[in-house]
């Protein structure tokens, strides 16, 4: 995300002499590569429309999209590996280049990285190493800062080929990237027991995982995806709705100001935001849920 | 004015059973009346049936807010072309978590809701594409629809009525821009994703220039309840313009972060009222709406119903009802600054105001944030930003503009500070998810 400009060096530019064509996998891959790939395009009534999941495929074969398997999915849909390679280029999903057995995103984007994204990232180079899009030398884990992964209310999220864990420290990040490169299972917050990034893109490419289990495995929806019907069922306790100052808290939610409880912070229009209500008012008796008890102090109250 | 309790304010429909153990199965599904609505469809005529949603006014839930029916309506029939419903499962607007958790707990709502869409519509041929990042979700949804094949809800003569459909689930690869619908389609036809020309629409030229209908995942997943429990159980949530429910999602320096199924029109308030408001000791500083995309709101607009008209009304959009809250910690220009490097990378390219322009405000917003900008700098974003919003080829760069006019509006004080002050007054420990538990911890 931070690659803003992006300099053609790093691929180097070659005058001159024209690339040689790419080699062939060989026969028995190649046989086994067309044959999915016949069941690829056969989903599709154009068959180009095969060229995303057939880059997931060779994806699958190689870890990464190289020349081989461009020059295949070339020929699989009759198309020119100019053409083939502009849409590899085009999507952030295919690597150019051999990356490790686990690929670890960690998420950046605005919420993520406020909530303590950025802090797990920085945690990570440096535990690791490595920085953005690198590699650990034992070719185990690839670091990579991730966009949105659609996981906003479990932030801070980091995806592990792209299965979810789910609120992140860099604590829990750090022992996650250690259990990886010892070779330890690792199980998703939300998603199946880890497999490798080959196996991942195999699923990409449309073949249904065939372990036992891993449909199921973690259950149904993840907590925050349940807050709502959980509070409609009265089944979370409801949270008070004004901290009583200076005392009170809670179980689970805390005592906390409302967003319109006067603070010093100087926002530019806090002059004409609604006037307090019963609900915003901290010392307004009318309370509809007074029994809360704890110890959280509301010892940040002043900010 | 008295607080609603949360079980009167609430009403998840398509999240009622997402705490099933076995939520996204055909049997939980079935248990819960899933498929029932299909028998009610066919035994309609299509044209009834695309009036009946129509009636309904169920309007898309991707962004934008069109009417679904009419969508549907657009569809020229008795063409002699094949027609295609694709359903648009990229989610990838920041903020945006709606459609991911729907289709992990309870994916068969939405393949029942585009089989009837398809009859609806003439089509026999039916895809999801499904952003390729979110590999628990492609899982279940390869599950179900190999359910339903097996079940007769999806094959041939489906439930004996003629009529004969296929869906396949296409997996993306990693490109925000192939959410919006014209890319989307360039990129389910194996092409690099950047956005067509309109005219024509898609639904006179889409998929393989065929008619297609694009709608969003939460769109065509409510449909079955509209369909089994009447228009008007629909209508009778909501208002006139913006009727039934929706998934509102709640992110951020809040309490209780998550899904919350309600009817349209309820106000940030409410929700963080029953969901225990923001986190402890702390005050809601800036929200978005619907995405990033969406003007940002502070806490003068708590209080704006959460319809398409009232955010509309209050400046900005309901877009994808994806409301990420931040507290008094957090920085208004490190936020922004951070959405703005999401859309330079996201921008496809095509067109020179955003793929310039997202570029351009991506260093100036560094400058600041680094306490190297000038103050023209701010005039200088309010005019990058105005040469992006509404001159680019795609409604990517009006979002990428949203972010910059309407931090300037209610923050440019914070951004003079930035300047003034030489950097950022703000320590980003602070707002972290466990910044105030060590704190709390270390008193104690
Ligand atoms: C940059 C951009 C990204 C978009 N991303 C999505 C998306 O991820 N999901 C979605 O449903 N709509 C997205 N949209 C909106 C779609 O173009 C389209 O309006 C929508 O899918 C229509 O479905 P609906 O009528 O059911 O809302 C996006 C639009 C733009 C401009
Ligand atoms: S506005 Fe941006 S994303 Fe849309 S076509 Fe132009 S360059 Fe591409
Ligand atoms: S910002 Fe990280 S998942 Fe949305």
């Amino acid at each position: 995300m931070t690659e803003v400009s992006q300099g053609g060096a790093s691929r180097g530019v070659s005058l001159g002499i024209p690339e040689l064509p790419a080699p062939d996998y060989p026969a028995d891959v190649r046989a086994r590569l067309e044959t999915d790939a016949k069941e690829v395009i056969a989903r599709y009534p154009g068959s180009r429309s095969a060229l995303l999941p057939l880059l997931h495929l060779v994806q699958s074969e190689e870890g990464y999209v190289t020349r081989t398997g461009i020059r295949f999915c070339a020929e699989q849909l009759e198309l020119t590996t100019a053409e083939v390679t502009a849409v590899a280029t085009f999507y952030t999903m295919y690597r150019r280049k051999a990356s490790g057995d686990y690929q670890v995103g960690v998420c950046t984007n605005t919420l993520c990285a406020v909530m303590g994204g950025d802090a797990i990232f920085d945690e990570l180079k440096q535990h690791l190493g490595i920085g953005n899009d690198e590699t650990t030398e034992d070719g185990k884990v690839t670091l990579e800062h991730i966009e949105c992964n659609a996981a906003c209310d479990f932030a801070p999220v980091v995806m592990v080929n792209w299965e979810f864990f789910d609120d992140q420290t860099p604590e829990s990040a750090r022992q996650l990237v250690d259990d990886l490169i010892a070779g330890r299972e690792v199980r998703p917050t939300r998603g199946a027991p880890l497999c490798t990034y080959k196996e991942t893109a195999r699923i990409l490419a449309g073949f249904p995982d065939q372990r036992a289990g891993a449909v199921e495995a973690t259950g149904g929806a993840g907590p925050a995806s349940l807050a709502g019907l959980r509070l409609h069922r009265g089944e979370v306790p409801a949270p008070k709705v004004v901290g009583q100052r200076g005392e009170s808290a809670t179980e689970d939610a805390g005592a906390y100001d409302t967003p319109t409880s006067p603070s010093p912070a100087q926002h530019p229009s806090s002059h004409d935001a609604p006037g307090r209500t019963a609900e915003s008012d901290p010392d307004n008796p009318a309370d509809p849920v007074a029994d809360r008890t704890g110890d959280h102090a509301t010892e940040e109250e002043g900010e | 004015m008295t607080v609603e309790p949360a079980e009167k304010l609430l009403a998840p429909v398509l999240s009622a059973f997402w705490d099933d153990p076995r939520s996204w199965t055909l049997e939980t599904y079935r248990r819960h009346e899933g498929y029932e609505a299909l028998g009610k469809a066919l035994a309609m005529a299509p044209d009834d049936l695309i009036a009946y949603v129509k009636d309904s006014g169920l309007r898309g839930r991707g962004g934008a807010g069109f009417p679904t029916g009419m969508k549907w309506q657009f569809i020229p029939q008795g063409d002699g072309k094949p027609h295609y419903l694709v359903v648009n499962a990229d989610e990838s607007e920041p903020g945006t978590c709606k459609d991911i958790p729907l289709l992990f707990a309870n994916p068969h709502a939405l393949i029942e809701g585009m089989v009837i869409a398809c009859y609806a519509i003439r089509s026999n041929h039916a895809f999801i594409y499904l952003r390729g990042e979110v590999v628990p979700v492609l899982r279940r949804l390869h599950e179900a629809v190999r359910e339903a094949y097996e079940a007769g809800y999806l094959g041939t003569n489906i439930k004996g009525s003629g009529f004969d459909l296929d869906i396949t689930v296409h997996a993306g690869a990693g490109a925000y821009i192939c959410g919006e619908e014209t890319a989307l389609l360039d990129s389910l036809e194996g092409r690099r994703g950047q956005p067509r020309l309109r005219p024509p629409f898609p639904a006179v030229e889409g998929l393989y220039a065929c008619p297609t209908v694009v709608n969003n995942v939460e769109s065509i997943a409510s449909v079955p309840a509209i369909i089994q429990r009447g228009k008007e159980w629909f209508r009778s949530m909501g208002s006139e313009k913006s009727p039934g429910f929706t998934l509102y999602s709640l992110s951020g320096h809040v309490a209780r972060p998550g899904q919350y199924e309600g009817p349209l029109g309820i106000t940030l308030r409410q929700l963080l009222d029953m969901g225990g408001g923001m986190r402890p000791g702390h005050r809601l500083k800036f929200w978005t709406p619907g995405g990033s995309s969406t003007p940002m709101f502070t806490d003068e607009h708590l209080d704006v119903p959460l319809d398409y008209e009232g955010v509309g009304a209050a400046g900005s959009m309901l877009g994808t009802k994806a409301l990420q809250c931040f507290d008094e910690t957090t920085c208004v220009v490190r936020a922004v600054t951070r959405w703005t490097e999401f859309y330079a990378h996201e921008s496809c390219g095509k067109c020179t105001p955003c793929r310039e322009g997202t570029y351009w405000l991506v260093q100036l917003l560094r400058d600041i944030e680094a306490g190297k900008g000038r103050t023209e700098d701010l005039d200088k974003l309010q005019d990058i930003a105005d040469n992006i919003n509404g001159k680019s080829f795609c409604a990517l760069g009006d979002g990428a503009a949203a972010p910059i006019f309407s931090s300037l509006k209610y923050f440019r004080a914070e951004y003079e500070e930035h300047i003034e002050g030489n950097g950022c007054p703000f320590d980003p420990a602070r707002s972290t998810a466990w910044a105030d538990k060590s704190r709390t911890e270390a008193h104690a």
